[in-house]
């Protein structure tokens, strides 16, 4: 109760700027599509409707439809689920990783923390989008991949900001106290290191999920990503993009939704930052 | 070189070579790791049985691992990066004739980022809270916001082919500068936007951070111009953090590299390991991203070292900044 009230004042706060404002709106648009897709899309996101291909926008087709005359505005509210299952997935297994193997580099022994540490260096001396390509190389274009990747690549952020809280916390008094008292490791980490924690790390959270989406529209523009026919916005970037010369309309359309989004979730995350701790996340 | 100084070095070298060791050792252990026989996960289904032997014997597939993962260390070190399946050209020389083009166009994106965001950001400070400082904040983060290839295929669409300014697609001729130059311009704005924003607000934040220092306000009470003050005094220590993360930004912008040079359809080493990719060469995407790899920590390597002379208290460990490294 407690947690939600403290919640409902961050968000408050976040909504309060401008910036926040139209962040906090497009980041529940985006929900609002991606959880109930099946009822706002007007038709079929994959009816084809070859007689009608590149029509422009009309009342059947509010966005217009695409090369096989599939309608572009349904097809744009079910790659918003797309783009959320992908990057919540994503973001929960790099958050869940990277800490565990960011709060075990803080408590184990300068050797093997070291190592921990040079795993991170070894991952983000990758950029993220080639480190994917590498990995698809591999095994091959699918979603999994994608969340894959997009998880490995992240993982190492969450590891360094986990370990910098943890030292911070590892001598504190209370922790002392707990250990005196004969608390086990286990106990102190998921009681007491945790929920100290986890602040930071949920806004880094927030703000990695704009680089999740970017990194699933690029594989997927590529087409080395989420696989046609599902209707993924980079799906959508490059249907339109291929067929510019027949029409503008799609690969407009469809790159301007993932710009809004991106922006939406970049100011969401951003507000978020500030309005819990504007020294987080600095450099990035 | 002092003694500190030379310790900082060394510790900054040692695990620059672990991590491309380990980079090495990660682009290794995806073909180990490739689920069944890989002959046909690298090469694809469509290949014929006396291929895919001559394919495993050529590769050495069919020795232990151990012997290989020594093998691929020795012939990286000696720069062998290994032989192309498909067209049985060495690998690195198609990375070494392609590396050229990609890194003009991520210096040159880096070098506008700075020459149009370090002044930007100046004005923002110097401005603060003013209309003007207001829009740039929030054009900073559309900028840093919209991916990469969604502003090349904007810019696309409008300077090429609404309104015919520029020309479309590839690289241009060989030998012919300013064809090649008018055709760098989109890849080299798409690439550097986000980074301009970038840059702009980094410097507006570290120039408000300088401007609240006790020798600055020391400075204007002994009557030094504004001008001095802020482009002489101020500029120089509040440019320390951009310069940190120039480094970065080269490797940074290796990535959305990849995609602008799609977009454009131009030669890089991005399209190489994307062609690569969509032929099932796995041997081409290990070398070339093996080599962005040993670019992106080289740079960095350089900046962090020349960064530390500049600012003596990074390689004491005593700022905010090197803690968090």
């Amino acid at each position: 109760m407690n947690a939600l009230r403290e919640a409902l004042v961050v968000l408050r706060r976040v909504c309060v700027t401008f910036a926040g404002g139209t962040g906090f709106i497009i980041v529940l648009a985006v929900l609002a599509f991606a959880l109930f897709a099946p009822w706002i899309a007007p038709q079929d996101p994959d009816r084809l409707d070859v007689l009608h291909r590149f029509a422009g926008p009309s009342a059947e087709h509010w966005l217009g439809s695409d090369q096989l005359g599939r309608d572009l505005f349904s097809r744009i509210v079910f790659g918003a689920s797309v783009a959320m299952a992908v990057a919540l997935t994503a973001i929960a297994i790099a958050l869940s990783t990277g800490t565990l193997l960011g709060v075990l580099a803080a408590f184990l022994p300068p050797r093997s923390e070291r190592l921990i540490l040079i795993l991170f260096d070894v991952i983000l001396s990758f950029p993220n989008l080639v480190l994917a390509l590498a990995i698809v190389a591999v095994f091959g274009p699918s979603t999994t991949i994608v969340v894959a990747v997009a998880a490995i690549t992240l993982a190492p952020n969450f590891g360094r900001v986990a370990r910098a809280q943890t030292l911070t916390l590892r001598n504190a008094p209370f922790l002392e106290a707990e250990r005196i008292l004969g608390a086990s490791g286990w106990r102190i980490v998921v009681h007491h290191v945790l929920p100290n924690i986890l602040g930071p790390l949920i806004v880094l959270a927030s703000m990695d999920i704009p680089i999740v989406i970017t990194i699933e529209a690029g594989l997927s523009f590529l087409g080395l990503g989420v696989r046609p026919p599902l209707a993924s916005w980079g799906v959508l970037i490059q249907d339109g993009y291929q067929f510019l010369s027949d029409s503008w309309i799609p690969v407009v359309v469809s790159s301007l939704t993932l710009a809004i989004a991106t922006l939406g979730f970049t100011l969401f995350g951003e507000s978020l930052r500030d309005a819990v701790d504007p020294r987080i996340g600095r450099e990035r | 070189m002092t003694k500190e100084a030379a310790r900082y070095f060394v510790s900054r070298l040692v695990t620059t070579v672990l991590v491309v060791f380990g980079a090495m050792l990660l682009l290794f252990s995806l073909t180990t790791i490739v689920p069944g026989d890989p002959a046909t996960a690298l090469l694809g289904p469509q290949a014929t049985p006396e291929y895919a032997r001559r394919f495993i014997e050529d590769m050495g597939l069919d020795q232990p691992t151990y012997i290989r993962l020594a093998k691929f260390f020795g012939n990286v070190v000696t720069g062998d990066l290994g032989i192309d399946v498909i067209s049985g050209r060495s690998v690195s020389a198609m990375v070494w004739s392609v590396l050229p083009s990609t890194l003009i166009l991520t210096f040159s994106a880096i070098g506008l980022a700075v020459l149009l965001g370090v002044p930007l950001g100046i004005f923002a400070a110097t401005h603060r809270g003013s209309v003007v400082d207001h829009v740039l904040a929030f054009t900073s983060v559309a900028f840093i916001a919209v991916p990469s290839f969604v502003v090349a295929i904007f810019l696309l669409l409008i300077f090429s082919i609404w309104l015919d300014w520029l020309p479309v697609l590839g690289a241009g001729r060989e030998g012919d500068f300013w064809d090649q130059a008018r055709r760098s311009i989109l890849p080299i704005v798409s690439l550097s936007l986000a980074w301009i924003g970038f840059i702009a607000r980094l410097v507006r934040t570290s120039m408000l951070e300088v401007l609240g220092e006790n020798y600055i306000r020391t400075s204007r009470a002994y009557g030094l111009s504004e001008r001095l003050v802020t482009y002489k005094y101020a500029l120089k220590n509040a440019c320390i953090p951009t310069i940190a993360v120039l480094g970065v930004g080269v490797g940074r912008l290796l990535g959305p590299a990849v995609l602008v040079e799609i977009v454009f359809a131009r030669p890089g080493i991005g399209r190489l390991v994307y062609d690569a990719v969509t032929s099932r060469n796995y041997p081409v995407v290990q070398g070339a991203v093996l080599v962005v790899v040993i670019v992106f920590v080289v740079i960095n390597l350089i900046v962090d070292l020349s960064y530390s002379a500049i600012d003596p208290r990074i390689r004491r460990g005593t700022t905010s900044q090197s803690q968090a490294k």
